[in-house]
């Protein structure tokens, strides 16, 4: 992106609650059933149902309220946001307008800058309760659209920030920040393929130095924080390209098409928002008392930042280290399970961060998909530890348990990868490397270090990776400096 | 008029109403009346009246957490003019 301009990012966040039931009737949330097989009059709109309030979606977006610092309202109403379209059987959806349940909060962020980290705070307009639509599926043979209404009705919080980003890093630790702490909560499962946390993208770009904003562009649904990075450098560079012709940017809805990486316009001039607004009439108004604030404020589970600290006083591990683990509660849990069955916190914490971190992002699932168990991640740490596998058979041991899900144990016993400390064995194949390569002893005598490593790999490459490391060294050491 | 002829048309528009020269003609001047009556309420004075959120004196009402059978598909389905794998089948709506 160019120097000269900046760029101005709010997002919009919706995150579908982990209730059980939806917002007006007692129809299941569960994902991933057969079409209108989750559905009664009430969330399909029938004529003369009647809505009623479930009380888990006020106490989870008071507690999602509570921990952004919120201020959150004493007096609250829903409203209708009337628009015609197929995912939305009532033709209204049932959301909040004027008196949202939470404002006027603010979240801490660590952003992983171009150059280093640096902490800031962002902003949250606010956060208000609604339901969301169904599903519409595009049939290309019929050319029809179907619509499957088992997410009608599933109640969302919408989450809403004040224009203070500046980056696609900013965008990414909010988003980041922001989906740990609902999962803290446990006020969402925060599934972001699933589509239960999604994100609108509001972002406009200006010159340096001016004070008033450019018109913005609402990118809509993105779903991955990759997609989120690429569509804000993308929406960016294409704002001020056209900026640099002396065109003019078009207050519109957008979309990001994230595996070609380009950004379109929706149709802008039909769908013109006009909501239309009006108290819902068929629900009553939210008045929260002082008792039932403060009894959510004081169950509020340990957050992400206070469980770092203690992860960095208890276990000694660095500051990045506490950071990465504790970012995501399933991680964290992952990591507190592990280090039950073996304690030995910052190896463990290495190999969830590294190893662990790449194959689940490579098979593109969370850590609670994840083959390996935290009871087996301990079982390769103490096998390990214990000298009964090498390192380097412990990573291979590990690609192992991903694909297959098995035991450690039984792996190694599978494959026969006890790492040989059986000195005998060892000594005839280092005499025997020894004997083969007699221009790296020559070579290492004349003080080249490098031999030495040679002749390791050789012994390695005859035990395939079973010897253990430290003995062929000592071994070779002795051979070499007698000889 | 209070209500111009672009605002009917406006307002159709966003119901998805199609109305030819004589009902727009029409609609335009049932819908100025309409609003022409709806406008005498502002010549009363509301200055210490809290805005109305629901026409009854309750607040809080609220159901538990717990699921119960949803309808049979059939059920959901019976009133759709057209269906397909389960589903409700509508027009293609996006490009």
């Amino acid at each position: 992106m160019r120097e000269d301009y900046e760029v101005i990012i709010g997002l919009e966040v919706h995150a579908e609650l982990a209730t059980h039931t939806k917002i007006y009737c007692n129809c299941t949330t569960e994902f991933g059933s057969d079409p209108n097989t989750h559905c009664c009059p009430i969330c399909t709109g029938m004529p003369g149902t009647l809505p009623v309030l479930n009380e888990k979606v006020v106490e989870y977006a008071v507690k999602a309220g509570l921990a952004t610092n919120c201020e959150i309202a004493r007096f609250s109403k829903q409203d209708r946001k009337n628009y015609f379209y197929p995912d939305l059987p009532k033709a209204y959806q049932i959301s909040q307008y004027d008196l949202p349940l939470c404002k006027d909060g603010h979240m801490d962020v660590t952003v992983e800058g171009k150059q280093g980290n640096y902490k800031k705070r962002i902003g949250i307009t606010r956060i208000h309760i609604e339901e969301d639509a169904a599903k519409l599926i595009h049939d290309a043979y019929t050319g029809d659209t179907l619509v499957d209404m088992n997410r009608c009705a599933v109640p969302l919080i919408e989450i809403v920030s004040e224009p203070d980003m500046r980056s696609a890093e900013e965008a990414v630790a909010y988003m980041q920040t922001l989906k740990s702490i609902l999962e803290y909560l446990e006020v969402s499962d925060c599934k972001m393929q699933e589509g239960s946390l999604r994100c609108d993208v509001n972002l406009s770009v200006r010159k340096k130095g001016e004070t008033k904003f450019g018109t913005r562009t609402e990118t809509k649904n993105l779903n991955s924080f990759r997609a989120i990075y690429n569509l804000i450098e993308f929406e960016a560079n294409r704002q001020i390209e056209e900026l640099e012709k002396g065109g003019v940017i078009y207050q519109e809805t957008r979309r990001f098409d994230d595996v070609k990486g380009i950004g379109y316009a929706m149709r802008s001039k039909e769908d013109a928002n006009d909501y239309r607004y009006f108290p819902e009439p068929d629900l009553a108004p939210i008045v929260l008392s002082e008792e039932y604030i403060a009894d959510i404020q004081n169950h509020l589970p340990e957050m992400p930042h206070i469980k770092k600290e203690r992860y960095v006083q208890m276990y000694e591990l660095p500051e990045y280290d506490a950071e990465q683990l504790t970012n995501s509660k399933k991680i964290a849990n992952f990591f507190e399970e592990t280090i039950t069955h073996w304690n030995n916190p910052k190896a463990i914490a290495n190999w969830i961060m590294g190893d662990i971190f790449r194959k689940l992002n490579e098979a593109e699932i969370e850590i609670d998909a994840c083959p390996i168990k935290p009871k087996d991640m301990a079982k390769l740490v103490e096998l390990l530890d214990k000298g009964v596998i090498s390192s380097k058979i412990a990573k291979q041991v590990f690609e192992e348990m991903f694909e297959s899900g098995k035991s450690p144990e039984k792996i190694v016993e599978e494959k026969g990868l006890v790492q040989i400390s059986d000195e005998s064995a060892i000594k005839e194949i280092v005499t025997k490397v020894v004997e083969n390569n007699p221009q790296s002893v020559v070579d290492y005598k004349a003080g080249k270090d490098r031999a030495l490593g040679f002749l390791v790999g050789q012994v390695m490459k005859e035990t395939k990776g079973k010897a253990n490391p430290k003995m062929v060294n000592e071994m070779l050491l002795e051979i070499l400096n007698q000889s | 008029m209070s209500v111009s002829k672009e605002e009917v048309k406006y307002i159709a528009r966003l119901s998805k109403l199609y109305l030819t020269e004589e009902e727009l003609e029409k609609n335009t001047h049932d819908l100025s009346s309409i609003i022409d009556f709806a406008n005498e309420l502002s010549s009363i004075c509301v200055d210490n009246v809290k805005p109305t959120a629901h026409i009854l004196d309750i607040q809080n009402v609220f159901r538990k957490d717990e699921v119960e059978p949803s309808y049979e598909r059939e059920k959901i389905l019976q009133n759709a003019p057209t269906k397909d794998a389960g589903c409700i089948t509508v027009p293609k709506v996006v490009e």
